[in-house]
C-alpha cells in the first residue's frame, strides 16, 4: 500500500523521476537549510561542505539545497520532496528537524538520511554533531581574561541541550580564569534574525557587558558589538568581515571531510548509521585566528586549552562541577560522559536565571 | 520581588528604533489597503529595499543616497505587483505571497558580496536643549532622522486620507469602487498610485533594517518583519494614529522582553514575545463582532475592479 502511494506520488513528478532512469547516474545528494546559505554563519558553513563535496567528487556526485527551511510541519514537505526526486542522501542541518527527519526516513527505506544535533536514529538516519562545546571552553577562557566589567553577554536561541552545554563549557572556563565573572544569557527563540539578535546585543551592552558571545546564525551581534566599540565571538563561521576589530576569535564548524567521507560511503554502499560527534581533534571544530587585541599569554593560554582539549588531556567539563541548585554533578577529576552532556538540560552552579521550558 | 534594574532611557529610544521599520511599513500598507488592494508582498518589498539600501550606501557612502535607493527598489517591485494585479487582474493574494518570494531569492543576488559589511548610517537632527530633558531628553531628542521621517509620515498619512479631497477619493475607491468609477473618479490610478507609495514605504522600511537597526546585510534578513507590518495595519483598524501604536506596541514589547532577560528579570520569554500577536487576534476579534465603519476593513479590500463589470 505504501509503496502504491509513494508510486502515485513520484508519478506526479515525472521529470524529476526521469531524469533519474538513465543508468550511471551519480550520487545525488540534498542538503535542508534552515537558514540562508548566505547567513554567514550556521547555514553558510553546511553550504561550503556542500560545494568541498562537489569539489572532491566531481561528476560522481550532484548535489541540490533548500535554504530557509522553518522547522516544524513545512520541513517534512520539503524532505519528503526530496526524496521522492531521486535523492540518495539528504543532509537535514537542524535540530528542528528530527521529528521530520524521522518521519520521511520510515517512509524511504532506500534513501540514506543524515540529521545535524539530533539524536533520533535508525537504520537509514545517521546523526551527526560537533562538539562546539571544546570551542565554547576555549572562548570562555579568553572571555574571562578579557572582560573588564566582569559581565559576559550570550546570545542563545533555544533551550536545547546543545545551546545549554555551550552556555555552561563557556561560564565554567570564563570563571576558572575569573571566578566573578557573570554571564547574562538572553534567549530569542529563533536561528536566525539579524534585527533581533542585534537588538539582543545592544539590550545587554546597556546592562553593561562588554563580552558578547552568541549561539544564532547571523553576524548582527558581532556588527552591534563592533559598533560599540566592545568585543564579540564569531559563532559557527569566521565574522571578521562583520567585526575586523570586534571579533576575538571564532568557533569555525567544518563539515567538508564529514560529507564527503559520508557520500562516499554511500556510493560505495558500506553507509551504516551511526552517532558522530567530533571536535576540536578531528577538525569538525575550528578557531579563527586570534586577535592582536588578546594578550600574548592569554592567546598562548587559549592555544594551551585547545591543544589540551585536541590531545584528549583536557575535558572542558572535570569535576568537582555543581549543578546550578548546589547539587552536585561531577567528583573531583570526574569528566562528563556523552549521554548527559548529550541530554543536558540544567545550568552549572554560579550561572544566574533560569533556563525558560 | 526583585528591583527591576532597567535603563529606561535606553528602552525607550530602542523602542523608538524597533518600531520605526514596522511603522513605516505600515502605513505604507495602510494606504494600499485603504485603496481596496491587499498587498501581501510587503515582506518581499521590504527586503528589496534593504539589499537596494545596503549596496548603493556602501558604493556610494552616502546612507542617504542608500534610503534613496531603498525606497526606489520598493517602489519597483511595487510596480510590478500594480501591473500585475492592476493590469492584467491577476489574484492579489497570490501574486503578493509570489512577489514576497520573488524578494527573498532577488535580495540576495543584489546584495551577494555585501554579507555582514558594516554600513554607513545616518545621525539625526540637533534638537538642542531638548536632548538634555532627564531620561526623555537622550530617548526621545537623540535619535536618526528616519525615527522622526516615521513620526511625520503617520502624521502625513492621516492628514492626507482625512483631511484632504484626494484621500477622500481614495478611500471612496476603497469602500466602493463600482461607485468610485460610476462618479467618474480613476480607480486603476489611484490605486496604482496608492501601491507605489506602499512600495516605497516597505523599501524605506528595508532600508531602515541594513542601514540603521542592524546595520549589514544578511540574506533574508526582514525574518518576517513585513508580516507584523500587515498585521499592524489590521490591529490599528486601518487608522494612521493607531497603526502608530501597535507599531510602537510590536517594538515595544521586543524591545522590552530582550531587555527584561538582559537584566536578569525573570519573564516567561515566550509569553512576552507571543504577545502582541494575541492581541493582534484579540482586535480582529473585537472588530468582527462591533463591525462599525470606523474599525472595519474597507468594503472592497482584495477585490478586483473590472470596469463596467
Amino acid at each position: 500500500m505504501k509503496t502504491l502511494l509513494l508510486a502515485g506520488a513520484a508519478a506526479l513528478l515525472p521529470l524529476a523521476t526521469l531524469a533519474q532512469s538513465a543508468g550511471d547516474d551519480p550520487l545525488k545528494v540534498g542538503f535542508i537549510y534552515v537558514g540562508p546559505v548566505g547567513d554567514g554563519g550556521w547555514t553558510y558553513e553546511h553550504d561550503q561542505g556542500r560545494l568541498a563535496l562537489e569539489e572532491a567528487l566531481g561528476d560522481g556526485v550532484e548535489t541540490t539545497f533548500v535554504e530557509s527551511v522553518p522547522e516544524g510541519a513545512d520541513a517534512e514537505r520539503v524532505i519528503q520532496q526530496m526524496a521522492l526526486t531521486g535523492h540518495d542522501l539528504i543532509f537535514t542541518t537542524s535540530f528542528g528537524f528530527m521529528d521530520a527527519t524521522a518521519n520521511v526516513a520510515e517512509q524511504f527505506p532506500d534513501v540514506t538520511f543524515e540529521h545535524a544535533t539530533g539524536y533520533k536514529r535508525a537504520d537509514n538516519v545517521g546523526t551527526y554533531s560537533a562538539r562546539f562545546y571544546e570551542g565554547r571552553a576555549v572562548i570562555g577562557h579568553i572571555a574571562g581574561h578579557m572582560t573588564e566589567t566582569g559581565k559576559i553577554g550570550y546570545i542563545a536561541s533555544y533551550p536545547i541541550p546543545e545551546v545549554i552545554r555551550g552556555i555552561n563549557a563557556a561560564y565554567l572556563a570564563a570563571s576558572e580564569v575569573n571566578p566573578d565573572v557573570e554571564f547574562s544569557v538572553v534567549w530569542l527563540y529563533t536561528w536566525f534574525d539579524p534585527a533581533q539578535e542585534a537588538d539582543a546585543a545592544r539590550a545587554l551592552i546597556e546592562q553593561g557587558v562588554d563580552v558578547i558571545m552568541q549561539h544564532t546564525d547571523s553576524t548582527a551581534p558581532m556588527t552591534a558589538a563592533e559598533e560599540a566599540g566592545i568585543v564579540a565571538f564569531g559563532q559557527a563561521s569566521d565574522m571578521a568581515a562583520a567585526g575586523p576589530t570586534a571579533q576575538l576569535t571564532a568557533i569555525i564548524d567544518d563539515w567538508a571531510p564529514y560529507y564527503i567521507r559520508r557520500a562516499e560511503e554511500v556510493r560505495d554502499g558500506t553507509w551504516t548509521s551511526e552517532d558522530t560527534w567530533e571536535g576540536i581533534a578531528e577538525g569538525m571544530v575550528e578557531l579563527a585566528p586570534f586577535s592582536d587585541r588578546i594578550p600574548e599569554e592569554v592567546r598562548a593560554s587559549a592555544q594551551a586549552l585547545a591543544d589540551g582539549i585536541a590531545a584528549g588531556e583536557v575535558h572542558p567539563f572535570t569535576g568537582p562541577i555543581a549543578r546550578q541548585d548546589g547539587t552536585p554533578w561531577l567528583a573531583e577529576g570526574e569528566t562528563a560522559d556523552d549521554e548527559t552532556l548529550a541530554g543536558m538540560n540544567f545550568y552549572v552552579e554560579g550561572i544566574e536565571g533560569d533556563i525558560p521550558d | 520581588m526583585p528591583v527591576i534594574d532597567l535603563n529606561w532611557t535606553a528602552f525607550l529610544a530602542s523602542v523608538l528604533v524597533v518600531s520605526t521599520p514596522f511603522l513605516l511599513a505600515a502605513l505604507g500598507e495602510l494606504v494600499v489597503e485603504r485603496a481596496g488592494v491587499l498587498n501581501l508582498g510587503v515582506e518581499g518589498m521590504m527586503i528589496t529595499g534593504a539589499a537596494a539600501g545596503i549596496v548603493v550606501a556602501i558604493e556610494t557612502g552616502s546612507p542617504w543616497a542608500g534610503f534613496l535607493c531603498a525606497a526606489l527598489g520598493g517602489l519597483g517591485l511595487g510596480l510590478v505587483f500594480a501591473l500585475l494585479t492592476q493590469g492584467l487582474q491577476s489574484n492579489q493574494v497570490a501574486t503578493g505571497l509570489g512577489l514576497t518570494l520573488f524578494g527573498l531569492g532577488f535580495s540576495a543576488l543584489l546584495a551577494q558580496g555585501y554579507v555582514g559589511v558594516p554600513a554607513p548610517t545616518i545621525g539625526g537632527p540637533d534638537l538642542g536643549p531638548l536632548r538634555d530633558v532627564p531620561i526623555l531628553g537622550p530617548a526621545l531628542f537623540a535619535r536618526d532622522w528616519v525615527v522622526y521621517l516615521g513620526l511625520l509620515a503617520a502624521l502625513g498619512v492621516w492628514l492626507y486620507l482625512f483631511r484632504t479631497r484626494s484621500g477622500l477619493i481614495l478611500r471612496a475607491v476603497g469602500e466602493g469602487h463600482d461607485a468610485a468609477h460610476a462618479l467618474g473618479y480613476r480607480v486603476r490610478a489611484t490605486r496604482v498610485a496608492a501601491i507605489a507609495f506602499g512600495g516605497a514605504m516597505a523599501g524605506l522600511a528595508g532600508g531602515y533594517l541594513t542601514l540603521v537597526r542592524v546595520p549589514s546585510w544578511t540574506d533574508g534578513m526582514t525574518a518576517g518583519a513585513g508580516w507584523i507590518a500587515l498585521a499592524i495595519v489590521v490591529f490599528g483598524g486601518w487608522r494612521p494614529g493607531r497603526v502608530l501604536l501597535g507599531a510602537w506596541l510590536f517594538g515595544g514589547a521586543q524591545a522590552l522582553q530582550l531587555r527584561l532577560q538582559a537584566a536578569q528579570v525573570p519573564v516567561p520569554v515566550e509569553l512576552l514575545s507571543m504577545s502582541p500577536y494575541l492581541i493582534t487576534i484579540a482586535v480582529l476579534v473585537a472588530i468582527s463582532v462591533r463591525r462599525r465603519a470606523g474599525g472595519a476593513a474597507p468594503a472592497c479590500l482584495g477585490q478586483p475592479f473590472r470596469a463596467g463589470a
